[in-house]
């Protein structure tokens, strides 16, 4: 069982409108894969269909090996998935937040402390209301909420976006870190020579289809 | 039951036909019944006939929203979740709403005319009236949008709900008016002494507007089946338009 | 790799903590909810404008503010996990979807319970109500009751209506129907309490079992309805 993601023409509509067209795609253990294209080609729906999020309508997609068109529910708790919303409480310090994700898959405060040092959202940061956070420190808080819930499979779409630069190098390592340990990571970004460099392979997503 | 393999291309079969002139014949006959050959009433006068479709239409409606009920259990358990079990619970819901507004309209209209008043509250009334908002919400919900899939699922939790709620809203309304006043004029006012032929019409008030119903619910599941199936059909054509998107 | 199993109770209990925090933080119930509350119950003496009757219906009107302050609650209760894609994040972590119907509906009842107590005061206090001993605590025991009740039965219902975005206007026409028997149970349970109208104290324990029975069904089918409500 190497491929991790497998996905056989699967259409996925949002309301009426079918944001995948037949997507085929597979990924296997270990890889980072990019996924490349313009706004709106379906790059996020792909990583929300793998999350078990969007059911598919057509086709066919396993996840894990688990189906995703029966057991959609099964995948969810063995992947992560950062979407464009950062999936904070607004209204929660930064630390209340990664606690709570923390707290949802019994992590220990070791756990939380290292994430958020890791993410460097840890010492003044740390009482701030996520509210209160710039983009880019708002997506570390996201990204340390991530790594405290331990997926298999990371599904990250513009992890890249609002990070400085040193942020970019921090996710980077991050990345290849987990991927060393047996995560597989598929993500999408218009920083495509920085993800390039740091993907194993792309895929150019466009019309709803890997092309 | 083969329900979606293949959309219809029509809503009529012969057999709906058969049934469709059998509901007319019965109609007609049904006002004949209730509009000539019946006596009046030795109290209310003619008042009496908004009986033959006030009782059967409150009939048609419980009908109604108990097949809403059943079609959405099945839905939900059936292996293969067809959706034409969704379609007919949606179909049932829309005519059950259609007929607990007729019966509330002929009962406050009959009400006028007896009591001197258009509304009571009455634990039937009350209850009834709930009944009504409550399955609007559920039409409602059916309208929400997204796939088909979610609007099944959605809209048949909710059904099962309302079963649930319905009694719970019906036994606290009882108890409700029980405890302030005694038996209700209403109770009072529909206590007519029915003759043979009266009691006899509105037997076959009961049968022609079953059979109205089935013909009602079979016809809006089938054009409930055809808006689906439009629905399917463009997105065919959407997948394609959507494809052609790419490299442009 | 996600090793630690955790069990439902515990994820309940964090989802409560985690809203109880949120309006610890923002303080919308106190600052925004309550003082509109208390408004309902002037607004009601301005309408009614007679201190004979209002003391008489003083129970109904501090249920059906109650009734519309939920509402105002359960669209908040919601609003922060579609915020910022929290709800998605909730599902996507796996997360069982009872523990969150738990979860809600019990930081729900805590802010609910709050609020009646408000009301109850300033049922006493601009109404005029007198309570005996054994009064006060029927309506402690009201309120617990039927707190639990439309906790469980708002939950539903809101997650149901947030589930689509820009439908929350949806809420009232489901939800109000719903909670009728809360309304009149919890009402006469009220009366009995208040001595109003010359009702007795015992003659609200009867209502009271209604409501208890209304909270436990509600617990059951919400905990099993709630996944299919608020799932794509």
């Amino acid at each position: 069982m190497q491929s991790v993601i497998e996905l056989h023409g699967v259409v996925a509509l949002l309301g009426r409108f079918p944001a995948l067209a037949g997507v085929d795609l597979t990924v296997n253990r270990g890889e980072i894969v990019l996924l490349q294209g313009p706004n709106g080609a379906g790059k996020t729906s792909v990583l929300r269909v793998c999350a078990g999020l969007l059911p598919i309508e057509r086709g066919t997609g396993h996840v894990l090996g688990i189906d995703l068109s029966t057991q959609r529910e099964a995948i969810r708790s063995r992947v992560g998935l950062l979407g464009h919303t950062n999936g904070l409480y607004l209204d929660l310090t930064v630390s209340q937040n990664i606690s709570f994700w923390a707290s949802t898959v019994g992590a220990n405060q070791a756990e939380v402390e290292a994430a958020m040092s890791l993410m460097r959202v840890d010492g003044r940061l740390a009482t701030v209301k996520a509210s209160q956070l710039s983009a880019g420190q708002r997506r570390r808080t996201a990204l340390a909420s991530l790594i405290v819930r331990r997926a298999e499979v990371w599904l990250l779409d513009e992890p890249h976006a609002g990070l400085d630069s040193a942020g970019r190098d921090e996710l980077d390592s991050l990345l290849r870190t987990a991927v060393a340990s047996g995560a597989t990571v598929v993500l999408s970004s218009h920083e495509s020579e920085r993800a390039s460099a740091l993907a194993s392979r792309s895929v150019v997503i466009d019309g709803g289809r890997a092309q | 039951m083969q329900l979606d393999k293949t959309s219809p291309s029509g809503t009529g079969t012969p057999a709906t036909r058969t049934l469709g002139v059998l509901v007319i014949a019965s109609l007609i006959a049904l006002s004949l019944f209730g509009l000539v050959f019946s006596a009046e009433d030795v109290v209310q006068g003619s008042t009496v006939r908004i009986m033959y479709v006030h009782v059967p239409s409150i009939w048609v409606a419980y009908m109604a929203f108990a097949f809403t009920a059943i079609s959405s259990a099945v839905y939900l358990t059936a292996k293969n979740r067809s959706l034409g079990w969704d379609r007919f619970a949606g179909a049932s819901a829309e005519i059950g709403v259609l007929f607990v507004a007729i019966s509330l309209v002929t009962g406050s209209l009959w009400g006028r005319l007896t009591w001197g008043t258009y509304w009571v509250w009455d634990a039937r009334l009350t209850s009834t009236a709930f009944l009504f908002i409550t399955y609007i919400g559920y039409l409602a919900v059916r309208r929400l949008g997204g796939t088909h899939r979610q609007r099944a699922r959605r809209s048949g939790v909710l059904a099962l709900l309302a079963v649930l709620e319905i009694p719970l809203v019906h036994f606290s309304v009882r108890v409700w008016r029980s405890l302030h006043q005694e038996a209700s004029v209403a109770d009072k006012g529909t206590d007519v002494e029915l003759d043979g032929l009266m009691l006899f019409s509105l037997f076959f008030g009961l049968v022609a507007f079953t059979l109205l119903f089935v013909w009602l619910v079979i016809h809006r599941q089938r054009t409930l089946w055809l808006e689906d199936a439009y629905a399917d059909k463009g997105l065919d054509a959407a997948i394609v338009a959507r494809r052609e998107e790419a490299g442009v | 790799m996600s090793t630690h199993s955790v069990s439902r109770i515990t994820v309940s209990l964090a989802v409560a903590r985690k809203d109880l925090a949120i309006e610890w933080n923002s303080k919308i119930l106190v600052n925004q909810v309550a003082p509109f509350s208390a408004i309902v119950m002037v607004l009601f003496a301005f309408a009614l404008d007679n201190e004979g009757i209002l003391q008489r219906v003083a129970p109904g009107l501090v249920w059906l503010a109650t009734l519309f302050s939920m509402l105002v609650v359960i669209q908040r209760t919601f609003a922060v996990e579609s915020a910022d894609g929290a709800l998605d994040a909730l599902r996507v972590a796996g997360i069982d979807p009872s523990a969150i119907f738990f979860g809600k509906a019990i930081a729900l009842m805590v802010q609910l319970f709050a609020l009646e107590l408000l009301l109850v005061a300033t049922a006493v206090v601009l109404y005029g109500v007198e309570m005996s001993a054994l009064g006060f605590l029927e309506v402690l025991v009201t309120l617990a009751t039927a707190t639990i009740g439309l906790g469980f039965v708002g939950t539903i219902y809101g997650g149901l209506a947030s589930a689509v975005r820009g439908r929350e206007t949806l809420l009232p026409l489901l939800l109000l129907p719903v909670v009728a028997p809360v309304l009149i149970g919890a009402t006469r349970a009220t009366e009995a309490a208040f001595e109003s109208g010359g009702a007795k104290v015992s003659e609200g324990w009867p209502w009271i079992s209604l409501l208890l029975m209304f909270a436990v069904i509600f617990g059951v089918v919400g905990s099993v309805a709630f996944g299919p409500l608020i799932d794509e």
